[in-house]
């Protein structure tokens, strides 16, 4: 019940840091993506299950503010949300290579997949371009926030998930 | 545990891959529909207006206040030779003002002479402040805090500062999505103020890396347009107005085709650091139905 309360209340708290505050923060050009940290974090610390549904509402709140057609990105963040789960078994809140390798892997995957439906669908073909000056400079501005706000995670991790498990 | 210790009956769940291809399921139907009709949006718009748009207001204060923090740690060290550059600036505009009050005296005579309208500043504007980004890097677009309820419409145009900025794609009751014409699907048709000859004016990611936009299909058979070239919208766009300056040639070539030129523009909008915009709350549609 905690846990879910927590997730309700992270989607829009993310959704608008996104927009509101980090989407107007361009360095270099491009934008931190906020909402693949989120997914992927609950993604290792709360299984595939609520990854997968916390990356499709967040997707869908994406796609309504974004973009035209819908269920895009609720469709790329689902998928992403799954995978990043499957990870869920071999977390552990001390280590912090593993969270950071699964976030870097949802970016690249996130930009990948962006590139392939939005830009290769129209022959916009020089993926090397999009990649050294979108994905890349993205997933390091991505990895600093995702640095920054790790240890407020692993509180609520430490106090909301966890308590489920001593139960 | 002890095998004799009567577990809990474990409670039936059912399991995520059964969640995994309903999600998938009700992606695709959703991406189908919406790709193959363009329903229009307007329940999901004001249920975002009422929940996350009021968040975003509020939040966005912060987030311009961090904008202007660090504009002024990129700034500061160029402000200080920008102000003596300005101040030998401003005695030569102050000449070139003299000079040009005692011609627009002139125009103005000569406009009533001529019945000419300024166009441009005869559209109803309303001002609007920008207060959310997007969410990804590969499309531009912003939300502005303006929506139906204060007369915005899908289409209307939208400039920032002296040039054009976009067109509202998206309303809802208190708030807008505006596509950037940067944006790497907008296309706009414009023309040359010099010669009148129409070019589309495409947005692109590629070239935006450099504050360039695109433009393509520039017929100009007697070589007459040069870097430097005023562009504004062309009369033949079915959505923008016509007169509203994109920005200035900065180079062109000519095609392999012989015929037409293609080459780069560079915009008068700074896209990167908008915080007010204004909206022409007049459509090309309406225009010409009244005429």
């Amino acid at each position: 019940m905690k846990k879910l309360i927590m997730n309700v209340l992270l989607i829009p708290i993310f959704f608008v840091l996104q927009t509101a505050v980090f989407g107007r923060l361009s360095v270099v050009g491009v934008i931190p993506n906020l909402l693949i940290i989120l997914v992927a974090v609950t993604g290792f610390m709360q299984g595939d299950k609520a990854a997968l549904l916390v990356g499709f509402f967040i997707g869908l709140l994406a796609d309504i503010f974004t973009f035209r057609i819908l269920g895009l990105h609720a469709l790329i963040f689902a998928l992403i949300g799954f995978v990043t789960g499957q990870f869920h078994n071999t977390f552990y809140p001390e280590d912090f290579k593993l969270p950071l390798l699964v976030i870097t892997g949802s970016d690249l995957s996130y930009s990948l997949l962006m590139y392939f439906f939005t830009y290769l669908f129209r022959a916009k073909f020089r993926f090397g371009f999009y990649f050294l000056n979108v994905s890349l400079p993205e997933l390091a501005y991505t990895l600093l926030v995702a640095l920054l706000l790790y240890p407020l995670f692993l509180l609520l991790y430490r106090f909301v998930i966890r308590e489920k498990v001593n139960e | 545990m002890s095998p004799l210790v009567p577990r809990k009956k474990e409670k039936f769940s059912i399991p995520t891959k059964y969640y995994l291809l309903v999600v998938i399921l009700v992606c695709m139907l959703l991406l189908l529909v919406t790709f193959l009709i363009d329903i229009p949006k307007t329940a999901s718009n004001s249920v975002l207006g009422y929940t996350i748009v009021p968040m975003q207001k509020g939040v966005s204060s912060i987030g311009s206040y961090f904008v202007s923090r660090k504009e002024m740690l990129v700034q500061i060290s160029t402000l200080q030779k920008e102000n003596e550059d300005l101040k030998a600036q401003i005695d030569e505009l102050n000449n070139e003002n003299i000079q040009l009050k005692q011609e627009k005296f002139e125009l103005v005579s000569l406009r009533e002479l001529f019945e000419l309208d300024a166009q441009y500043s005869d559209y109803k504007k309303t001002g609007a402040r920008v207060i959310a980004g997007g969410t990804g890097n590969w499309f531009d677009s912003f939300v502005i805090n303006k929506g139906s309820k204060d007369g915005i419409e899908p289409d209307m145009n939208v400039i920032c500062g002296s040039g054009l900025c976009g067109r509202v794609v998206d309303v809802g009751p208190n708030w807008s999505r505006v596509m950037s014409i940067i944006d790497d699907t907008s296309n706009v048709s414009a023309m040359v103020l010099s010669t009148s000859d129409n070019l589309i004016v495409s947005g692109d990611l590629e070239s935006m890396k450099e504050n360039h936009i695109r433009f393509s299909d520039l017929y100009d058979e007697d070589n007459k347009v040069a870097v430097g070239d005023k562009v504004v919208t062309s009369n033949i766009s079915d959505k923008f107005l016509p007169g509203i300056l994109v920005g200035y040639i900065s180079s062109i070539e000519t095609d392999p085709n012989n015929l037409t030129k293609s080459g780069y523009i560079t915009p008068v909008v700074d896209f990167h650091h908008l915080s007010e915009v204004l909206v022409i709350t007049e459509k090309k549609q309406e225009i010409s139905a009244k005429e």
